[in-house]
C-alpha cells in the first residue's frame, strides 16, 4: 500500500473531501469500532494543545488502538537538542501512525518526508491544522445536508486565523459564496483573494459586522479577534467589541443558518445565542473525534 | 573558430563548457553554487574582463566539464542571461539557454523565521510558481516569495 499522510488541506482533493464526509458520518452513529486493533498511534505534542490532543486520544481509543507520546516538549530529547528528523525517525521505530504538533511551520509536512509511517498534522505552528477544517467541512455538511452552493460569511480575525485559510481552501470545490467581515487590521491576506479571484469564487469584504449579510449566510463563522495581534492597542479597543454576535442580531436569519466557532470563544459570541438552535459550535466540537476516526482510518487504508 | 578577435582575453578551450556574459558581481556565486571547487580538471576564471554589452563581465571555461541540466539551471536564479557555450575540439558544437528549473533545493532561503527549514539541518525547497516574474512557494511553509524578496543561501 502507498503511504499516505495528511498534511495540508491543499492535498485534499473534492473526492477525498467527500470521502471522509461519508466516514465521518459513518463513525458519528458508529464510534466503537475495533478498527486499529493491535495498532500504535503516536501523538507527538512539540507544543502543547490539550484539546486537539484529547479529541485525537479519544478517537485512537474509540478505534481499539494504543495510544503512546508526549504532550510537553520539556520532557522529550528536543530539549537536549535532538533535531526534528531524529525523534520522527525513533517514533517510526515503535508506532503505525504519527500524529503530531509542531510549533514551527511545514514541520509536519518535513516529517512526512524523513519516514515511512503515516504522519497526521495535528497543526503546524501558524501554517495548517487540517482535521479541524475536517470537521469544519463536516459540521457544514451535516447541518446544511450538502456543500455545494453555500452562502458562508466569515467574521472576526481573517488575517492569522489560520482555520479561516483552510476552510476558505477546502470549500472551494464546491461553489461556495463567501462574505468576509473584519475590522481593516485583521482583512484577509491579499495572497488569499488573489487565489479566491483565479479559482473563480465570488466573495465580498466588508468592515460592518451587518444583519444585511447574516439574513443572505447559510453559514456564520465565527473567529476570536486576539488582542496580542494588534500594534495599536487602541486599534483593538475600539474593534473588539464590534464583532460581537447578538440573539438579536439571527432574527430574520435563514432557517438553516448555523453558527460555528472552532473555539475557544472569548466574548464574540454572546451568552445569549448559546441557546438558539442555530448555535452549532458546541456539536461542531464532538464532531471532531468522529472526524479524526476517519482521517486515520483514511491514512491507515481502513476501510 | 572565429578569427576576427586578435586577442582573447582568457585562452581558448578545447574539452568542455564556457560560461560568458556571467554578471561581474555573481561570478563567484555562480562558482559556488555549480561547485567548481570541487572539480579537478582545469578551469579559467575571468573576472571583471571588460565587455561591450555589460561594461564588465565574467567568464569561466571548465575544461571536460559538461554539466547536467538541473546543474546548470541553479544559476538561474542570479545569472539568466549568461551564454552558455558547449565545446568540443576549439569548436562550439552547442549553444545552450539557462532556465528557471520547477523546484529549487538548498539554494534560496525561506524567509519566514518560523519555517521549518531556518530550524532543521535540511535543504529548502521552493516549487517555481511563477517562471515569467519569477514567485517561489516555500514547498514546508507555502510561503510565497517573489523575486525582489529572494535570498540566497
Amino acid at each position: 500500500m502507498k503511504k499516505k499522510s495528511f498534511v495540508s488541506i491543499a492535498d485534499l482533493s473534492k473526492e477525498t473531501i467527500i470521502r471522509l464526509m461519508k466516514k465521518t458520518e459513518f463513525f458519528e452513529e458508529n464510534p466503537n469500532q475495533k478498527l486499529l486493533d493491535g495498532k500504535i498511534c503516536a501523538t507527538l505534542f512539540f507544543e502543547p494543545s490539550t484539546r486537539t490532543r484529547l479529541s485525537f486520544e479519544t478517537a485512537v481509543n474509540r478505534l481499539g488502538g494504543k495510544v503512546i507520546g508526549f504532550s510537553d516538549v520539556a520532557t522529550t530529547s528536543s530539549s537536549k537538542g535532538e533535531t526534528l528528523k531524529d525523534t520522527i525517525k525513533m517514533v517510526s521505530n515503535y508506532a503505525d501512525l504519527i500524529i503530531m504538533r509542531h510549533y514551527l511551520d511545514g514541520a509536519a509536512c518535513y516529517a512526512s518526508e524523513v519516514t515511512d509511517v503515516p504522519i497526521i498534522n495535528a497543526g503546524d505552528g501558524a501554517n495548517q491544522h487540517p482535521s479541524q477544517t475536517v470537521l469544519d467541512i463536516y459540521s457544514i455538511y451535516k447541518t446544511q445536508g450538502r456543500l455545494e452552493n453555500l452562502t458562508i460569511t466569515m467574521v472576526g480575525d481573517l488575517k492569522y486565523g489560520r482555520t479561516v485559510h483552510s476552510l476558505i481552501e477546502g470549500m472551494s470545490h464546491f461553489n461556495p459564496r463567501f462574505y468576509f467581515i473584519a475590522p481593516e487590521e485583521l482583512k484577509l491576506p491579499d495572497i488569499y483573494k488573489q487565489w479566491l479571484e483565479e479559482h473563480k469564487i465570488p466573495f465580498e469584504e466588508c468592515i460592518e459586522f451587518s444583519e444585511e449579510i447574516i439574513n443572505q449566510s447559510d453559514i456564520l463563522y465565527m473567529t476570536r479577534v486576539q488582542r496580542e495581534r494588534f500594534t495599536d492597542l487602541i486599534e483593538y479597543e475600539k474593534v473588539k467589541n464590534v464583532y460581537i454576535l447578538k440573539n438579536s442580531m439571527l432574527e430574520k436569519s435563514k432557517p438553516n443558518l448555523r453558527i460555528l466557532h472552532p473555539l475557544p470563544r472569548v466574548n464574540e459570541i454572546d451568552n445569549d445565542v448559546d441557546d438558539n438552535p442555530k448555535a452549532y459550535y458546541f456539536d461542531q466540537a464532538r464532531n471532531g473525534v468522529y472526524a479524526r476516526q476517519a482521517i486515520i482510518c483514511d491514512v491507515l487504508g481502513i476501510n | 573558430m572565429s578569427n576576427s578577435k586578435t586577442a582573447l582575453q582568457v585562452a581558448a578551450l578545447r574539452n568542455g563548457t564556457a560560461i560568458d556574459h556571467i554578471p561581474s558581481e555573481q561570478l563567484f556565486k555562480v562558482v559556488s553554487l555549480l561547485e567548481i571547487e570541487k572539480l579537478t580538471t582545469c578551469v579559467t576564471i575571468g573576472y571583471n574582463l571588460s565587455s561591450e554589452k555589460m561594461g564588465k563581465k565574467g567568464i569561466l571555461k571548465i575544461a571536460d566539464k559538461f554539466f547536467e541540466e538541473d546543474e546548470i539551471n541553479r544559476i538561474s536564479l542570479i545569472a539568466p542571461t549568461v551564454n552558455l557555450n558547449i565545446i568540443k575540439d576549439y569548436e562550439i558544437i552547442e549553444k545552450k539557454q539557462i532556465q528557471l528549473p520547477d523546484v529549487l533545493k538548498g539554494i534560496v532561503k525561506c524567509n519566514n523565521p518560523r519555517c521549518i527549514t531556518n530550524h532543521e539541518p535540511m535543504k529548502t525547497v521552493f516549487k517555481v510558481i511563477d517562471k515569467q516574474n519569477v514567485t517561489l512557494k516555500c514547498q514546508y511553509c507555502d510561503l510565497k516569495i517573489k523575486k525582489e524578496d529572494i535570498v540566497l543561501l
